[in-house]
């Protein structure tokens, strides 16, 4: 990984950065662009955020993880607000007593990435390169630390109105997730988070590392292929080692806001090699399993990612429609959930389905 | 078909079509004027005057105009807004007009008014509406001298009632002014449709003088038959509507280009190349529409959400400046200056054109005046224009097998005839009035989008197929030929059952006969 041990990110980082969280979020996370409007704003006024390497975290630094959490769609009607944003880690700060050393996100993908990044820039606080999904994932103990078996409470959540809920504690990851959804759906669906804070060990022990460096050179393989006019989807296979699965168009979009999440599935239509095939995929907040003619052939953890043909920008689950021209890619998933309980969190049984998780990657071999 | 105008409004030349069942009855193509009236009646009569008197008696005219989307681009005829969110405690770090070009924000902000207030997504109320707030905006906007805003509420399109609401404190406290309530333009996505409610209220002036001009030039030349104006789509509305909604006849230009250029050849599945006075506009007709672009859909660098054609422009036409040591072709115009700055005409400037008649494409102007020009020259700038637009015409292209083209606009002889993945390139008659042919069969639409409760999904959507049909038959449009264009369906939640609010939309040609409404 880069040699740098901390960076000022320009705001060309953060605009690369955006194209590559879209495309980790696999649907999910919520689009990034009114993230990186606020980040601009904020530039225009001056501000700028600290990326550090969380190899230089002390052991007992203190680690503020945020994120926005809720239904998609709901972000397209409440923008996102760096004043909301950072609520919750001020009261979190009141809680503990004890000021944040630096922060981070607790997933890379969607607009969570930059939701960090922007709290970063409205605080000053330094942020961590790392995150604890490498990904995008729609519940709390979908993570890293919680694979880890990390301490999962106390949790900060605030929403738009004067509404602040500190989680003192819960029993396990699964409650903290049952209890703040619960506190989540009645704000409306969506809110700002400080998740169990962390401490600077924890985080270089169990993050999933360099994940921000690993959107920002994603976005800009992206942007650089569409610049030269080459394949901005190959540069996003060659970026992450991944395949595509399916190209088409989309013909139905199933969607509905429940229990805090985005739920649904959507229908393709192939084309070109994959004329008169079907694709669906199912989604909760992101793309959990796609099936092609009917038979599930790539899932959770593995990273599906729908993108657009042309451009290779991402599509999210709350924008994704009728008559868009797709590729369904797929990365390989973190190494993490791939261990027993990692897919016992993360793999297919988690999201509902009745079967085990089989590897996309190993298929092909 | 019955008989029917066409007239494609351009920033150089407004051009005139007659339309009936056998295909294209005369053309005209006259220079537009600053006057939109005298323009469009100078060009109605020189079509009459091809035609002959019977020419008055056709059953509509379409107008496809590219009088708003122009007005955005060059920032000029733009009225100033107000603009009202009504979304606080939320959505306060991101302000109206916060993603439009600084210099276009500059234009039309008349001010921006945050309002506590608006819906959660399942229809119960963020924070009650601050009426007073509403009101003091409203004072404020009357004192200001502002006759236009746009009001945005969040999730209005799943709850109307707060975005009503405020139109009507704000109609009762400033008569006589417009309002654009977001919830009748947009979907899902506030920053998005509050974008273009703001571009629809900046437009309204103009909307306003544009289709009263033309319909004072109809008038003018003793044309009855109703007027339409085209759309995004490739269908039209009544002159009514587009005064209220001029945003919805954006992007009508290249659809109208694209759908003529596929009626002029014969063929529903190609690349479209249109090489007009200043770009050329690289398309890719789909079983005989434009493909839309995917995703966002910037209009003079604004964010909307709007369904337009997958196009991609580059500086080449007519007009296009060719420089000499070195060798530079555009992207600079000379735009509508060309009868007076191309050399053939007696100008100084070495422009395409000029490039085009010393090669024998074109014959226009006065070869004499060119007869100096280095064959090494011109050969090399038209081969750099060739490479220009092959380079384009290859990035547009999804089918890895070659594909037929059309070549159409003025300057459609400076497309090459051997183009890598092309099969071949189609050279159409009236391809320099493709614009207006395509506004001249203009599709009839028709839309659904209503509450259904306690239907399944499924069947909510095939009821709401079944109503948008039927309004494009009760229209005029024939029955075999309806295609859909949009389908989608939002459930809501805070209705009791299973309620689900679906859209649709559906276009067909105009039915040989058209029926009574």
């Amino acid at each position: 990984m880069s040699e740098v041990k901390e960076q000022v990110l320009q705001i060309d980082d953060i605009e690369a950065m955006a194209v590559g969280t879209w495309i980790l979020g696999t649907g999910g996370g919520g689009s990034p662009y009114l993230n990186l409007l606020n980040i601009r704003e904020l530039y225009a006024a001056g501000r700028r955020v600290t990326l550090k390497d969380p190899m230089t975290l002390p052991d007992d630094a203190l680690v503020a993880v945020l994120s926005s959490q809720g239904a998609p769609l709901i972000g397209q009607e409440r923008l996102a607000d760096s004043a909301m944003a950072l609520k919750p880690l001020r009261i979190m700060e009141e809680y503990l007593g004890r000021k944040f050393d630096a922060l981070m996100p607790v997933e890379i993908g969607g607009g969570n990435g930059l939701h960090a990044i922007m709290v970063a820039a409205a605080t000053g606080l330094p942020a961590i390169d790392a995150d604890a999904m490498g990904r995008a994932y729609p519940e709390a103990q979908m993570t890293s630390f919680a694979v880890a078996n990390l301490q999962c409470y106390p949790l900060a959540i605030s929403d738009i109105r004067d509404n602040e809920v500190i989680i003192h504690k819960a029993h396990s990851w699964k409650w903290m997730e049952r209890a703040s959804r619960k506190v989540c759906t009645e704000f409306g669906s969506q809110a700002s988070t400080c998740k169990a804070p962390r401490s600077g060990k924890e985080v270089r022990d169990h993050g999933i590392l360099y994940t921000c460096n690993k959107a920002i050179s994603l976005g800009e393989a992206v942007l650089k292929a569409r610049k030269k006019h080459t394949n901005p989807v190959d540069a996003i296979l060659d970026e992450c080692q991944g395949s595509r699965i399916f190209t088409g168009k989309v013909t139905d979009v199933e969607r509905r806001t429940t229990g805090g999440f985005l739920r649904g599935r959507t229908v393709l239509e192939g084309l070109g090699t994959n004329t008169k095939e079907k694709f669906s995929l199912d989604f909760q907040n992101e793309f959990s399993v796609g099936s092609q003619n009917g038979e599930a052939i790539v899932m959770t953890p593995d990273l599906i990612c729908v993108v657009d043909s042309i451009s290779g920008e991402g599509i999210g689950t709350e924008s994704i429609r009728y008559g868009q021209r797709v590729d369904v890619l797929v990365l390989p998933a973190p190494e993490i959930f791939l261990s027993p309980r990692g897919l016992e969190l993360v793999g297919p049984r988690a999201f509902g389905f009745d079967f085990d998780y089989q590897s996309y990657f190993k298929d092909q071999k | 078909m019955n008989q029917r105008i066409g007239i494609d409004v351009g920033g150089t030349n407004t051009d005139a079509v007659l339309v009936d069942a056998n295909g294209v009855v005369g053309a005209i193509k006259s220079p537009t004027t600053v006057d939109v009236t005298s323009g469009v009646r100078g060009a109605l009569t020189e079509l009459i005057n091809s035609i002959g008197p019977s020419a008055k008696q056709v059953d509509s005219v379409m107008i496809g105009t590219t009088h708003f989307v122009n007005a955005v681009v060059q920032r000029k005829d733009l009225n100033k807004i107000a603009a009202l969110r009504v979304t606080l405690p939320g959505s306060a770090s991101l302000p109206p007009l916060v993603d439009w070009p600084k210099d276009l924000a500059r234009v039309v902000n008349g001010g921006s008014y945050f309002i506590s207030g608006g819906n959660e997504f399942d229809g119960q109320q963020v924070v009650p509406l601050d009426e007073d707030a509403v009101v003091k905006a409203a004072q404020s906007i009357r004192d200001s001298g502002i006759t236009s805003v746009g009001i945005t509420a969040s999730f209005s399109p799943l709850s109307s009632a707060c975005e009503d609401r405020v139109a009507e404190i704000i109609s009762h406290e400033c008569p006589g002014i417009r309002i654009t309530c977001s919830h009748a333009l947009g979907r899902i996505g506030l920053l998005e449709r509050e974008n273009a409610t703001l571009l629809n209220a900046s437009l309204l002036d103009l909307a306003t003088n544009t289709t009263d001009a033309f319909r004072k030039a109809l008038d003018d030349v003793g044309i009855t038959a109703p007027l339409y104006i085209t759309l995004n789509d490739g269908t039209v509305t009544s002159s009514e509507l587009a005064r209220k909604f001029p945003v919805y006849c954006f992007a009508s230009g290249p659809t109208n280009s694209m759908r003529g250029a596929a009626f002029l050849s014969g063929l529903q599945d190609a690349i479209v190349c249109d090489v007009g006075g200043t770009t050329a506009d690289i398309g890719c007709l789909v079983n005989g529409f434009p493909r839309e672009a995917n995703n966002v859909v910037e209009i003079g660098g604004v964010r909307t959400l709007f369904r337009m054609p997958d196009l991609i422009s580059i500086g080449i036409g007519g007009g296009t400046m060719v420089r000499e040591n070195p060798l530079g072709v555009g992207p600079e115009s000379v735009g509508f200056r060309l009868l007076e700055e191309a050399r053939v005409f007696g100008g100084s400037q070495l422009t395409l054109t000029d490039v085009a008649v010393a090669s024998g494409l074109m014959d226009v102007g006065d070869k004499t005046q060119i007869s100096d020009l280095p064959e090494t020259l011109f050969t090399a700038a038209l081969a750099t224009a060739h490479q220009k637009i092959s380079l384009t015409i290859d990035q547009i292209k999804t089918d890895s097998q070659d594909v037929p083209m059309i070549a159409v606009g003025g300057g459609a002889p400076l497309i090459p005839e051997k183009i890598p993945g092309i099969s071949e390139v189609h050279r159409v008659p009236f391809h320099g009035v493709a614009n207006a042919v395509g506004a001249a069969i203009a599709q009839i639409s028709g839309e659904a989008d209503q509450v259904f409760q306690d239907f399944t999904r499924d069947d909510a959507l095939a009821a709401a197929l079944e109503i948008a049909i039927e309004n494009a038959v009760k229209s005029g449009a024939d029955r075999q030929s309806i295609k859909i264009i949009e389908m989608e369906d939002l459930p809501i939640a805070y209705l009791p059952g299973h309620a689900i609010r679906a859209r649709v939309r559906v276009v067909g040609d105009i039915a040989a006969k058209p029926k009574e409404c």
